[in-house]
């Protein structure tokens, strides 16, 4: 039997009341109730494509590093070179087991000469943060705070995104994969120039009280509210990997794709690992694949011949079932016909490089 | 997308799907509820059964795929498909825009028009969906 998860067990965020006045389909994610969708996955999906869509995304995590060992202590912790970020700078990287499985994908914003502030995801957060102190313990110099509670998170993606929050920013928004503090609607917030939609746009982390001022005013200057639903299928679109599905602790990131995310030289944990299989490659790796007829192959599907797709969705932008899988080195290849394992019937895919949306520039 | 509604026409299964009898009681055309609808949301591809299709009652004949998810379609009589809606080939989403009109899914040969007896008026749909 199913575990029933009762809904006031569910955390809710500062913007759980303008979820519900604006039609959004409140369900249980990773311990929250988050809307997956408000008017419709495509509506909301397309909306991020043309002009500007907002989400709420206050369900993820935050942890500071600050001192003077929290660069040393990141470097340990984090698969990214994180000395090569200037103040201001953001970067990408992995929490890495000593076999170098992913346990969490991350991003970490440089707040100020000792200061870092590492965003996680929310299923991840706790053991994220756990890990964080017990590596930290070697770091003295290193202070690590659980800071989750701290900050509301806003997506702003889109074409038009930059233009509708720049319009009420006080000053000039940071670049892309940069961050910095300053004010919007007359708020103090930490805008950073990051995303996961395949569009430009800033993510606005800001006091939680502040979340609603900040929310309606995107609503207001037309920004289509959008939900996990939409998340989903743009990051698809755009090859980003979700934790869980396209990452875990039973793969590691040169076969995830994601080798241009470690530096072993950094003596990170599980570099060696990591080391190893970039030498010898994998015998599985991520890619992108489109059906070549009609369908949809979802998560879980097995691919013949060998290989698992690890995200799979009906694309909004080219009306096709599309996705990632692992597969066997030998169909890694762009242009690769395969074919998938959909509840019983066989359908056919191609094998295409990630990722399969690019914004025109 | 329009109003949640009930023909009262038509009899329901309680995994949310409609058919409806012809007076001959040979004949049928079965769908999906608004309800179905609503909850998945955007349709995007109707996985047809083949006409000469066995279909039996409370078993999945087909399946439909919106943008978040894939979901079973239940028979709610037990028959032979004689015609599946093609037109959703082209277009799936009419199952949203019209659930019990030019959304139907498949025609159906009943082989036990007695299972009718099992099924739900609009009423009795409703009030299950409370």
């Amino acid at each position: 039997m199913l575990a029933v998860v009762s809904a006031d067990s569910l955390r809710t965020t500062a913007l759980h009341s303008r979820h519900a006045s604006l039609g959004g389909r409140l369900v249980p994610f990773a311990g929250w109730e988050m809307p997956v969708q408000y008017q419709g996955v495509m509506e909301e999906h397309r909306a991020v494509r043309t002009a500007c869509g907002v989400f709420d995304v206050s369900h993820m995590g935050q942890v500071s590093v600050s001192g003077p060992q929290a660069l040393e202590l990141l470097q340990r912790l984090t698969s990214n070179d994180v000395s090569k970020v200037p103040v201001g700078g953001a970067q990408y990287g992995l929490l890495c087991t000593e076999d170098g499985g992913v346990l969490d994908d991350l991003f970490t914003y440089r707040l100020g000469e000792d200061s870092y502030l590492t965003v996680t995801n929310a299923s991840n957060h706790a053991t994220d943060f756990e890990r964080f102190l017990s590596v930290g313990e070697s770091f003295p110099g290193a202070t690590v705070v659980d800071c989750a509670d701290d900050y509301a998170m806003i997506a702003v993606q889109g074409p038009s995104a930059r233009a509708i929050v720049a319009a009420a920013a006080d000053e000039e928004l940071p670049v892309r994969m940069t961050a910095g503090r300053l004010n919007v609607w007359g708020v103090g917030a930490l805008i950073c120039g990051t995303g996961y939609t395949g569009e430009d746009g800033v993510e606005i982390l800001c006091d939680p009280s502040d979340a609603v001022t900040v929310w309606d005013a995107l609503i207001e200057a037309g920004a289509v509210p959008c939900g996990l639903g939409a998340r989903d299928t743009l990051r698809i679109e755009a090859g980003y990997h979700l934790y869980g599905n396209d990452l875990s602790v039973d793969r590691n990131p040169i076969e995830a794709g994601l080798g241009w995310a470690c530096l072993e030289e950094t003596g990170f944990i599980g570099c060696e690992v990591v080391a190893e299989a970039r030498e010898t490659g994998t015998p599985e790796r991520l890619v992108g694949f489109q059906l070549t007829g009609p369908g949809v192959a979802r998560s879980e599907c097995s691919i013949v011949g060998g290989g698992t797709v690890s995200s799979g969705t009906f694309s909004p932008t080219f009306e096709v079932g599309l996705g990632m899988a692992y597969v066997p080195a030998a169909l890694a290849v762009a242009g690769t016909a395969i074919e998938i394992d959909v509840r019983g019937k066989l359908r056919s895919a191609e094998v295409r490089d990630r990722p399969i949306y690019r914004k025109a520039d | 997308m329009n109003d949640a509604n009930y023909p009262e026409d038509l009899l329901y299964h309680a995994e949310h799907d409609w058919v409806r009898i012809d007076s001959a009681g040979e004949f049928a055309t079965m769908g999906i509820t608004w309800y179905a609808q609503d909850s998945l949301g955007e349709v995007v591809f109707f996985d047809a059964p083949e006409v000469g299709t066995m279909i039996a009652a409370d078993d999945s004949y087909a399946e439909i795929e919106s943008v978040k998810a894939v979901s079973e379609v239940i028979a709610p009589m037990s028959g032979e498909v004689i015609e599946v809606n093609s037109a959703l080939e082209a277009d799936a989403g009419v199952v949203n825009g019209d659930p019990y009109g030019e959304g139907w899914l498949v025609k159906v040969r009943l082989t036990a028009v007695e299972e009718k007896s099992g099924l739900m008026d609009s009423a009795a749909y409703e009030a299950l969906l409370g």
